[in-house]
């Protein structure tokens, strides 16, 4: 309902300040955030929970795969290693076509019935977040092994024993590999809007919405929700900056 | 690590997967392919609250075009498919991917262009004419060129007006493929002459120096129909609840409904599920 109010405010605002758009847009993100308005609240949990599953999905597996990929020795490693690298930058959209052919009931997942829900576009961002966690991890993880070999050797720690050590005492670092994770999938909009098909109250999330906004030409609304966006984006980041900050005096 | 530090961790795993972990809630709900233009009209976001309040049916909307949408029901990704382009719907129910087509209602499309009007089409009635001012004057023209429901009505208004549009086109000629509010703006910032439903420009909130230079020709009549996707093919198809929103998309609560959605004191769609030739 206030979507409808925000939208009306906004109009009003447009007609008042004539080419303001980004006052409008200013106003009509504090108006948003400060509405609480349970619709835009809606988009925005559903935006923060699909991303955070996501990356901690990519966490679980990447990080104990790419702090392997730093300590073992196999043949074929290095180009392991220059594919995963690669796939930092696989193209979101078609991640999200791929995602959309294994669970469309015609592909080899459709039985699940997963296309066009939230666990569909976890999957794709999910996708598009791992190769980060482990290329980064898998960097991180090296270079502490290279500086501490000797010393964890001498504590018996070698191989896949060696792995929680290491990332543990890479955690800093990590937390930033994370973050681009994080940053890589919530900002993403193609991927999502082909596997959740932007579904009003069930698979919109805030760049979905910023799109069709877009598209129906409401400009003011939609850049100010990617001002909510941005905003969000950076507050994420400055919780994370100032965990590792406290935690790092504590540790040492 | 030491073994507070590995249960720290863990602790802190596992209050990060209870953020994340609440089960998406599930309800009795139908997913519907339909079309930008009724999406970005609004017409779903009066119609919808209206059938659950009814039914207590959900009913998730994918917007996409009319082609697109036919696809999403021809692979079962949706129970029902609500679009506009009889001749495709046909086609989609002979190939038994949806059962019987039930015409639900109309609007029009309107021929959009900067106020300017550089081809001298403005106040016309006659689109064929219209057109082939615009390919004389090689106008800017911004197509959809999605095989949406309205990019096949403008190919068609194209045959209509006798332009070969494989000889014709050129520069002037923009195929974007995207959806009508895209379209909308696109043309917009490029001073071009567009084809859009009336729905979509009535709505539409960026319209700047664009105007309807051209309405009311009997060709750009725009038919929706509405089609259950066939559950012999698709077994999951939820047949019940489908059927349900499509006899009340024709019934006579439901075309009031249709008929009472205005924009601006506009009505955008004339409910006409009662006519058989539709």
């Amino acid at each position: 309902m206030l979507w409808q109010c925000a939208r009306a405010g906004g109009r009003r605002a447009h007609t008042a300040h004539g080419s303001g758009e980004q006052v409008d847009s200013l106003a009509l993100a504090l108006g948003l955030i400060v509405s609480l308005d349970p619709g835009f609240l809606a988009v925005v949990g559903l935006s923060l929970r699909v991303t955070a599953t996501a990356v901690l999905i990519a966490a679980l597996i990447g990080l104990p795969l790419g702090a392997l990929l730093a300590l073992k020795r196999f043949p074929g490693r290095s180009m392991v290693i220059v594919v995963v690298n690669a796939m930092m930058g696989l193209p979101p959209v078609v991640v999200g076509l791929l995602v959309f052919l294994a669970l469309s009931r015609a592909g080899p997942l459709g039985a699940l019935g997963l296309l066009f829900t939230p666990t569909a576009m976890i999957a794709a961002q999910t996708v598009l977040a791992l190769p980060i966690v482990i290329a980064i991890t898998r960097q991180i993880v090296e270079d502490l092994w290279g500086e501490y070999r000797e010393h964890l050797l001498s504590l018996g720690l070698k191989g896949v024993r060696a792995v929680p050590t290491l990332l543990w005492d890479g955690r800093f670092s990590l937390t930033t590999g994370l973050l681009a994770a994080f940053g890589r999938a919530s900002a993403e909009v193609g991927a999502v809007l082909i596997v959740g098909g932007n579904i009003a109250g069930s698979t919109r999330t805030m760049t979905t919405t910023i799109a069709l906004e877009t598209s129906k030409g409401d400009l003011p609304l939609a850049l100010g929700l990617g001002l909510v966006l941005i905003g969000l984006t950076l507050l994420i980041n400055a919780a994370a900056y100032g965990a590792s900050r406290v935690g790092a005096r504590h540790a040492v | 690590m030491t073994n507070t530090r590995r249960r720290h961790l863990a602790a802190w795993l596992c209050a990060a997967s209870l953020f994340c972990a609440p089960a998406f809630a599930q309800q009795r709900s139908i997913t519907v392919a339909s079309t930008t233009s009724t999406m970005d009209s609004g017409l779903f976001e009066h119609l919808l609250p209206l059938f659950k309040a009814r039914t207590g049916v959900d009913v998730r909307v994918l917007s996409q075009g009319t082609g697109q949408a036919l696809d999403t029901g021809r692979r079962g990704d949706a129970d029902v498919v609500f679009v506009h382009a009889r001749e495709a719907e046909e086609k989609f129910v002979a190939e038994g991917f949806g059962l019987r087509r039930r015409p639900v209602m109309y609007n029009d499309f309107v021929l959009i262009g900067p106020k300017a009007d550089p081809a001298g089409v403005a106040g016309g009635k006659d689109i064929a004419a219209a057109l082939n001012a615009l390919v004389g004057k090689q106008a800017p023209f911004v197509s959809r060129g999605d095989r949406s429901g309205t990019h096949q009505a403008e190919l068609a208004l194209w045959r209509a007006a006798g332009v070969d549009l494989t000889a014709a086109r050129g520069a002037w000629y923009r195929e974007i493929g995207q959806g009508m509010g895209a379209a909308l703006n696109t043309a917009g910032a490029m001073g071009a002459y567009v084809l859009a439903d009336r729905g979509t420009w009535l709505s539409f909130r960026n319209k700047g120096d664009l105007a309807i230079l051209v309405e009311g020709d009997r060709r750009m009549f725009n038919q929706y129909g509405v089609m259950l996707v066939n559950p012999a093919r698709h077994a999951h198809v939820r047949q019940a609840d489908g059927q349900a929103f499509i006899d009340w998309l024709t019934s006579p609560d439901g075309q009031a409904a249709i008929a009472a959605y205005k924009v601006g004191g506009q009505q955008l769609f004339f409910p006409n599920a009662t006519d058989p030739g539709a």
